[in-house]
């Protein structure tokens, strides 16, 4: 961890010698500052950069290395390995040679780690499921912010009778358990014959934007509470009673001095609840309530891998890894951020 | 010093400020008031500086808040330059907010830490719609070499800043938009002895240039006395005493005023080693629930049984020195005859008959 060096924050007010204009730094380009000297934060976001970019080349990697359409299942296909026709559902590989077990993994480019019980490459599932897992996780995770902001300021800034109707809105979302409610949403709109219809919008059951509102939704008051508790105390600071002073309207009261001070708070939950939300995404995909196929998710990867976990492990093996690395990078990048933008607090846990 | 207009530029008539005590969870209930401030009155003459002092907790910020409506008043009027502004909305006070501002005490808590100097000081132009960026910039640089900063700092962070270069800030912003009234809470009690001379020359100077009439807040009796002009003494939400500055520290009335002016430091050991200091016994009693009486009188040491039933007015002994108190210090017998009830500021009910007769006997 990156020791806190105060002189790095003591002003350099001497700079005018130089001459021309100057630019003081602002605390975001401080808190960048901190954030590039703590090397675990790098680490984890080169981590989380990686996996995006991979998994954002999963179309490349299926048609160019793998040549293979992972959404199609292919149970009496063939394919070339060393020189010898292999299938890929092979009869029985087990002692007794009962059933039928996918080709394991090739650690070549084609079936790199393996068939799922569909004759799919798993390899290129993966990639796939991290594309829709990552899109799902950021898009919710960011849904759920917006919301929680708006609402956040709304409620905090107002108080009174909108603060007790927003909170209590909030923990009515909160008194559910986040599976049991996620599950009981996606029943329902997974369910309906056509899709949903909502004015203009059309959404099919398959559609991604199922799983990202009702998970985006859920996690609304997560975010929510944090930033109201904010609000309502930078309402009463001096800086605000001053705006006020000089005749300031509400809106510049909330966007010009209250929202630039919530930000930084946003900025360290949001990888949080990237994390959290990839979590959920998977686990409701795992339940067949996330992703539908044949499009894939880690966690509908995980499923396949399911019934194959002692013949075939890597099926489940694979997603699992990305989804640990995945989660473990955006926490230990928002304790980074945290740390970065909020130096006091560090101190505070070492003393 | 001068009076263009006449009358004096803002003026209180009782103003009460209560603060409710809320309980419960879902309908709240009052359960109590603070008395934050308990019918006040009194005048700010234009161009003077009006000094307003108390222990903490005696209401004197929140006064200086309900100068420049930060909140409404509980009743009461505030009269500035001839228009009530207590019941203005804050839509109806936004033009009278050019000429009325205010510089608080926390250099660190009232400057927002995620803006540049420029826009923080350049705010009140805007707000108020006063030339375009290019035209702001010019002002406010102007203004922060004014106040003793340079123009290039424009684009710095408040955190870049000292306490004092931050209160100056603060100083800078309040002038931005030429007001005529400024009130200061307490705007050196955060800062260090040394700096704290620099920025009350600097609000000194800003004073004859700006031709500003000041409101000055403060606990620190040593400060005041150097900047103003009047003193208001005030104790749990009263104004207790209102005299002019010399004369308030030469021949205090009240008995907290006494016991205020024994706290202040003497430079000279022998001379303060010489002189009586008076310890105050008791804390504040609590705003919630203030004695009877006058207020004072049950940390007071001359305090008799009268002084626990009825409330005393405010007693104008001459020359402009205001009292409220039944036992007066420092007064002889023919003052006392010639003095009279200030039927403006005291409480309507309040009456002759309360006015003291007796000079206070030195007790102990």
């Amino acid at each position: 961890m990156a020791v806190f060096e105060p002189e790095a924050e003591l002003a350099t007010l001497d700079t005018e010698e130089f001459g021309g204009e100057v630019v003081g730094r602002s605390p975001w380009a401080l808190a960048g500052r901190r954030l590039v000297r703590n090397k675990l934060a790098i680490a984890a976001v080169i981590v989380f950069v990686l996996i995006v970019a991979v998994s954002f080349a999963a179309p490349l990697y299926a048609s160019h290395i793998a040549h293979t359409n992972p959404f199609e299942s292919n149970l009496s296909g063939t394919f070339q390995q060393n020189g010898k026709t292999v299938q890929v559902i092979q009869q029985g590989a087990g002692k007794l040679g009962l059933g039928e077990t996918p080709v394991g993994p090739t650690w070549h480019a084609k079936y790199l780690l393996g068939a799922d019980n569909q004759g799919r490459d798993v390899s290129a599932r993966v990639l796939y499921g991290g594309r829709a897992s990552l899109e799902i996780g950021i898009g919710s995770a960011v849904l759920a912010s917006l919301l929680a902001v708006v609402f956040g300021l709304i409620a905090g800034f107002f108080g009174g009778w909108t603060d007790a109707f927003l909170s209590r809105l909030m923990d009515l979302i909160w008194a559910f358990p986040v599976y049991l409610l996620a599950i009981s949403l996606a029943t329902v709109l997974l369910t309906a014959p056509n899709g949903l219809r909502i004015g203009f919008v059309h959404l099919s059951a398959s559609s991604l934007w199922v799983p990202l509102t009702i998970i985006g939704v859920i996690y609304v008051p997560y975010v929510f509470r944090p930033i109201r508790g904010q609000v309502l105390s930078l309402r009463e600071r001096e800086f605000v009673e001053a705006a006020i002073a000089q005749g300031a309207s509400n809106a510049r009261l909330i966007f010009s001095e209250i929202l630039p001070n919530v930000a930084s708070t946003v900025v360290v939950l949001l990888p949080l609840m990237i994390a959290t939300t990839i979590l959920t995404e998977s686990a409701l995909s795992y339940l067949s309530i996330g992703v539908q196929p044949p499009n894939a998710s880690w966690g509908t990867v995980i499923q396949d891998g399911q019934g194959l976990l002692y013949t075939r492990p890597w099926v489940a093996i694979a997603p699992g890894i990305m989804i640990v690395l995945t989660v473990l990078a955006l926490n230990v990048l928002g304790d980074g951020l945290r740390d970065a933008l909020d130096p006091r607090s560090k101190l505070r846990m070492k003393g | 010093m001068s009076s263009q207009n006449g009358g004096p530029l803002l003026e209180a008539e009782h103003v009460f400020k209560y603060f409710p005590i809320k309980r419960g969870i879902l309908i709240q209930r009052e359960v109590a008031q603070v008395h934050a401030v308990d019918d006040v009155s009194l005048e700010v003459r234009r161009g003077e500086t009006l000094g307003l002092v108390g222990e903490s907790g005696c209401g004197k910020s929140t006064l200086g808040r309900c100068f420049v409506r930060l909140f409404p008043l509980t009743d009461g009027r505030i009269v500035f330059d001839g228009q009530d502004i207590s019941k203005l909305s804050r839509r109806g006070m936004r033009p009278l907010r050019r000429e009325l501002q205010i510089v608080f005490q926390d250099p660190y808590a009232s400057l927002n830490p995620r803006k540049r100097v420029g826009s923080i000081v350049g705010a009140p132009l805007a707000i108020h719609g006063i030339g375009d960026r290019r035209e702001r910039k010019r002002q406010v640089q102007e203004l922060l070499e004014k106040v003793g900063l340079s123009p290039e700092h424009y684009n710095r962070f408040p955190h870049e800043f000292s306490g004092g270069q931050r209160q100056r800030i603060g100083v800078a912003r309040a002038l931005a938009l030429r007001p005529k009234l400024v009130i200061a809470d307490e705007p050196v009690s955060a800062l260090d002895v040394s700096i704290q001379a620099q920025v009350i020359n600097l609000l000194a100077d800003l004073q004859e240039d700006f031709e500003l009439t000041y409101v000055f807040i403060a606990h620190d009796l040593g400060v005041v006395r150097h900047v103003s002009d009047r003193i208001a003494v005030m104790y749990l939400g009263k104004i207790v005493e209102l005299s002019p500055a010399e004369e308030l520290y030469e021949r205090p009335i009240m008995p907290y005023t006494e016991a205020l002016l024994s706290a202040v430091p003497i430079p000279d050991p022998r001379e303060s080693a010489g002189r009586e200091r008076i310890v105050l016994e008791g804390d504040v009693p609590s705003p919630i629930n203030p004695p009877s009486g006058c207020r004072f009188h049950p940390r007071c040491r001359y305090a008799t049984e009268i002084c626990s039933q009825l409330e005393p007015p405010l007693v104008d002994y001459g020359n402009g020195h205001l009292a409220a108190c039944h036992h007066p210090l420092n007064v002889d017998k023919e003052t006392l005859a010639r003095a009279t009830v200030d039927d403006r500021r005291t409480p309507a009910e309040a009456d002759e008959a309360a006015k003291p007769t007796e000079p206070a006997q030195r007790a102990r």
